[in-house]
């Protein structure tokens, strides 16, 4: 896009008043210095970078272009910033606010720049515009993606934990569920604990949900698939901790749990799995 | 031709699948162990796939098929040895194999076959 270059030469004469319009705006549009998460000289700090690397985009003529080399550097800081300000814990609304609350500046910068030519100021409004907008984008995009990032590490480090498979007797694996089961959770699940019976040797399985908060219709496959599996390997399943309202929910969703057997709690099931091995505890 | 090696031990029948099941090997099992069954006049069939560790929906079918077949001929069959990755693919494709017994391994298998077969029914 062919420019004037009167942005170029406001972000260069102009460039302390600037910032200190544009700081202003910021920490009035925002409560984040009260919130102490981002201190004055860090936001100066970073607010001069980003007007350095924008001038010198603005100085090529090419702002505009994401392929030109500058454009690409203060691509490249806003990435890094932006996922500086996801581990902060800002919201999207707050990140993209520091691009566009450089607007108000810039515009009346170029006001006082263009003087009476008001032709001049529309165009170099809207290129201004266009550019701060991309730039508005491309941050908000880099948020959602470093936040995607950290949601999916969670839940992978959340994946890890939470599948432990115990012997509790000779012959007798317990794993306790804990926390909402989906289709990937319950596959893992299902491998380890498959892959533990036939490590062990195990005949029983006891499935304990007690730490499951909510059982729905496909959980509710899912403890199905895992039961057939293990009876496919030749082994029994128990299924134990069922609260009141998960049992309600399961008969209102009108699951079929005939063939497998269930027991209120981890000590009934015991009970019955050492029974069934042909062990029994006195007292 | 390759043909599943049936062996006799006393009044149960043993066969282990080592080799990748293919449809037409599967068929002259089916064929194979029936007319065995009806030679040495079997009581228990123990089936042992351990060693098998891919499995479709038709050897799945033919396994059940074979449970059912046995049952008609008063011969209880015990499937052992499942690895957990067949299990999961059987579970996945929807066979759950109804009426098939099942068990860990080859002693568990045999130790059901004794309890099974020992009743009158036979069933």
């Amino acid at each position: 896009m062919a420019t004037s270059g009167m942005i170029a030469a406001v972000l260069k004469k102009r460039a302390d008043e600037l910032i200190v319009k544009w700081i202003a705006n910021q920490t009035a549009t925002q409560a984040q210095l009260v919130r102490g998460r981002v201190t004055k000289d860090e936001l100066e700090q970073q607010s001069r970078q980003f007007l350095k690397l924008l001038a010198a985009a603005a100085q090529g003529g090419r702002a505009s272009d994401p392929d030109a080399p500058d454009t690409q550097a203060l691509h490249r800081y806003l990435e890094e910033f932006s996922r500086t300000r996801v581990i902060q814990g800002f919201s999207s609304s707050e990140t993209a606010n520091f691009i566009f609350s450089f607007k108000r500046p810039l515009f009346e910068a170029l006001r006082a720049e263009s003087g009476q030519n008001a032709d001049a100021l529309a165009t170099e409004i809207w290129e201004a515009t266009e550019i701060l907008d991309a730039l508005g984008l491309h941050t908000v995009t880099t948020f959602q993606k470093a936040r995607e990032e950290l949601i999916s590490r969670q839940q992978r480090d959340l994946l890890e934990l939470s599948t432990p498979v115990v012997t509790l007797w000779k012959g007798i694996l317990a794993l306790p569920m804990i926390g909402t089961l989906d289709s990937a959770r319950t596959q893992i699940v299902m491998e380890s604990l498959l892959q533990k019976i036939v490590e062990t040797g195990s005949q029983i399985a006891i499935i304990d949900i007690t730490g499951v908060p909510t059982v729905d219709t496909q959980v509710a496959q899912h403890l199905l698939k895992t039961v057939t599996a293990l009876r496919l390997m030749g082994a029994e399943c128990i299924i134990s901790g069922i609260r009141p309202q998960i049992a309600q929910t399961i008969v209102h969703l009108g699951v079929d749990l005939q063939g497998v057997t269930t027991k209120a709690n981890l000590a009934d099931a015991l009970a019955i799995a050492l029974q069934r091995t042909g062990r029994s505890i006195a007292g | 031709m390759e043909r599943i090696p049936i062996l006799r031990m006393g009044e149960v029948l043993l066969v282990t699948i080592q080799v990748d099941m293919h449809d037409q090997l599967a068929l002259q099992l089916q064929d194979d162990l029936t007319s065995a069954i009806a030679r040495h006049n079997a009581r228990g069939v123990l089936i042992d796939i351990s060693a098998l560790d891919m499995v479709d929906s038709f050897i799945g079918r033919m396994l059940s098929d074979i449970s059912g077949m046995g049952r008609i001929l008063d011969c209880a069959t015990v499937v052992v040895g499942m690895q957990p990755a067949v299990a999961i693919t059987l579970v996945e494709l929807g066979l759950s194999l109804p009426g098939v017994s099942t068990a860990l391994n080859v002693e568990r298998g045999m130790a059901l076959l004794r309890t099974v077969s020992g009743r009158s029914d036979g069933s």
